[in-house]
């Protein structure tokens, strides 16, 4: 584990006079499990761009460790180890499954390197054992472009496996999956955090709850409530706004 | 499929099939100068027009092999190779032109006939160098790499893509065909260059260095296209198709979109230069019409005909297009604009995937 923390504090995005993030404040220690709920439009994913360079902060302090996040792009961010599964699973359609892993695989990412490379038995047994984790090993040589919605979701989150991150954001993993999936899911994620920090967001609180660990909720873009799953479910701001719907 | 026989898969029939066929093609294309070598009067002679069309072809294809790499794999939708394919003329025409010696109309002992004629006492500085063959060469390459490393550094890194990028490259064609219809560029203005002698100390007008010239365009073609094959069957080429088909989603995974898209286009603009470069001495001139923004959009129409995203196919696209080009402007020269317009169309319409796509039937 490489001890570095998420720190986020007084984050605002303001999108043509609309507040999407608002004086955000979020800590994540480093090996911490966190969940991240709120009601639609509450500014979670907006978090996640935020973090991993799609949109910059309008003002407030991102960091990753001593990298100040506000001033890296996308890759180099991806490259300081941060990895992210969108909430729209995006996977590269005309490639196969195992393409697509070995495409995320950490390696050197240059031109020259990527010419150079070639698949060494330890890269192979790596994807094989991702392949397995995600129950995709009877469609390795698939193109991704005819997995089913929920496969698209497991092979974007073991294609984030494969990154090896310090840092996981996994945006709504379990849309889509059936409820063994979901179990599922919820386990693997929790096997993996304390090697690296994972932030998760979820509407599903059966999920959440299974994941047992801290939960932020967001409305409105600020921090409502944070805490475990018991401690923001009393909470009587989190029932007015999100749960007493 | 057994995940021990990752990920290399064994060739299909197909795959033979097709490599059967493209040997074969090699085959005839290899044949034809020596086959324009028998009696007139025999069955299997080649005649001259052939040999020399099909050496022209050959340029051709490299250009759209060059532009299916940027278009095909990376999503790089350049309308602006052409420019590329010129300064690579234009660089094997500087050359040829210093190789003309004391032999021009004015009999200067260095200044080309051109330049006699506008009054230059000495050599612009930008064509010291090209008597040497070696240089030369190096500019074939350097000139349209620099080029498409600099425009492409900066619309890549400033993220232009899609129809913003192809709007450029238009531009930057045009412009240069501006620029070079300029007398005072020092490129022979609208007449560019021609009446050139010899080349490698091979006089050239002859069919043996006809056949030269052939054999040397062939010989890149193979090449250019064993380099394609390999490089996209390499996992850079697996990034340039993610990069083609959700370029921003790259970018999370760590690459440098800028970087992997600028080598791409560098090395395509580099071939586009190379096949301009084996042109010029086949047809004997080199003018700024070459740079008009119209050639470009015809090379996309050869890969898009073709199929792009295969390499076979923009060669394919490359020989049938203009086998159709040349038939027709003899047989109805008014029709063409009108046929190429309407073949672009159509192949957008009904055919995404080409001609490649008809011989491969339904996608896997
Ligand atoms: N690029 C953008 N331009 C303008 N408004 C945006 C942009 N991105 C997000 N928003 C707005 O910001 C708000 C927060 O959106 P965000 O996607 O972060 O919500 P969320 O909490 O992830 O919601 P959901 O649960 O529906 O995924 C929404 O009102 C959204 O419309
Ligand atoms: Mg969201």
């Amino acid at each position: 584990m490489k001890g570095r923390r998420l720190y986020l504090d007084g984050v605002s995005v303001v999108f043509d006079g609309f507040r999407a993030l608002n004086n955000l404040a979020l800590i994540v220690e480093p090996g911490e499990l966190r969940a991240v709920i709120g009601p639609n439009g509450a500014g979670k994913t907006t978090m996640m761009d935020v973090i991993t360079g799609k949109t910059r902060p309008t003002e407030g302090i991102v960091s990753f460790g001593d990298a100040d996040l506000t001033r890296m792009d996308e890759a180099a961010i991806a490259n300081l180890g941060i990895g992210r599964k969108f909430q729209k699973p995006t996977v590269f359609d005309a490639l196969t499954v195992f393409e697509n892993l070995e495409l995320a695989l950490k390696a050197p990412r240059g031109p020259i390197a990527c010419i150079r490379w070639a698949l060494t038995g330890e890269a192979k047994s790596r994807i094989e054992a991702t392949m397995q984790e995600i129950g995709l090993t009877e469609r390795a040589q698939d193109k991704a472009g005819i997995l089913s919605h929920g496969q698209r979701q497991w092979l974007e989150i073991g294609m984030l496996l494969m990154q090896d991150p310090d840092l996981m954001l996994v945006d709504e993993p379990v849309a889509g999956m059936t409820d063994a999936e979901t179990e599922h899911t919820a386990a693997l994620l929790v096997r993996i955090a304390g090697r690296r920090s994972v932030v998760v967001v979820e509407h599903d609180l059966e999920f959440v709850r299974a994941l047992n660990c801290r939960v932020t909720v967001l409305a409105e873009g600020s921090l409502l409530s944070e805490g475990s799953i018991d401690h923001v479910q009393n909470d009587e701001r989190v029932i007015e706004v999100y749960l007493g719907r | 499929m057994s995940v021990t026989a990752l990920p290399a898969a064994a060739p299909s029939r197909l795959r033979l099939g097709l490599r059967a066929v493209l040997v074969g093609a090699v085959l005839v294309l290899a044949a034809m100068p020596v086959l324009n070598q028998l009696p007139s009067d025999h069955a299997l002679h080649v005649s001259d027009f052939l040999v020399s069309v099909t050496g022209k072809w050959i340029c051709y294809a490299i250009l759209a092999l060059s532009l299916d790499l940027a278009w095909g794999y990376a999503g790089i939708l350049s309308l602006g190779h052409g420019a590329f394919f010129a300064l690579g003329g234009y660089a094997m025409g500087m050359h040829l032109m210093r190789l003309i010696g004391p032999r021009g109309v004015y009999g200067h002992p260095v200044l080309p006939d051109f330049m006699v004629f506008l009054g230059y006492q000495e050599l612009p500085w930008y064509w010291l160098g090209f008597d040497s063959f070696a240089f030369a060469m190096l500019m074939v390459l350097v000139v349209p790499g620099l080029l498409a490393f600099v425009l492409g550094f900066l619309c890549f890194r400033s993220r232009i893509t899609g129809v913003y990028f192809s709007i450029i490259t238009q531009a930057m064609t045009y412009a240069l065909m501006l620029a070079f219809f300029r007398n005072d560029m020092g490129f022979g203005g609208n007449n560019g260059f021609t009446d050139f002698k010899e080349l490698l100390g091979m006089p050239l007008n002859t069919s043996s260095a006809r056949a030269a010239l052939f054999y040397a365009s062939l010989v890149a073609l193979v090449g250019c296209y064993l380099v394609c094959r390999w490089l996209t069957a390499t996992k850079y080429g697996r990034v340039l198709t993610a990069i083609r088909d959700a370029e921003s989603r790259v970018r999370f995974l760590g690459y440098s979109v800028t970087q992997h898209k600028l080598f791409a286009f560098v090395l395509s603009a580099m071939m586009a230069g190379l096949a301009g470069a084996l042109y010029v001495p086949q047809v004997g001139i080199i003018n700024p019409g070459e740079f008009s923004p119209g050639n470009s959009i015809e090379a996309v129409v050869w890969v898009a005909v073709g199929g792009r995203g295969t390499l076979v196919g923009a060669v394919l696209g490359a020989f049938s297009v203009n086998g159709l080009k040349t038939w027709l402007t003899s047989a109805a020269p008014d029709l063409w604009l009108f046929v190429l317009g309407g073949l672009f169309v159509l192949v957008t319409l009904f055919l995404p995937r080409g001609l490649i796509g008809l011989l491969q039937g339904r996608p896997k």
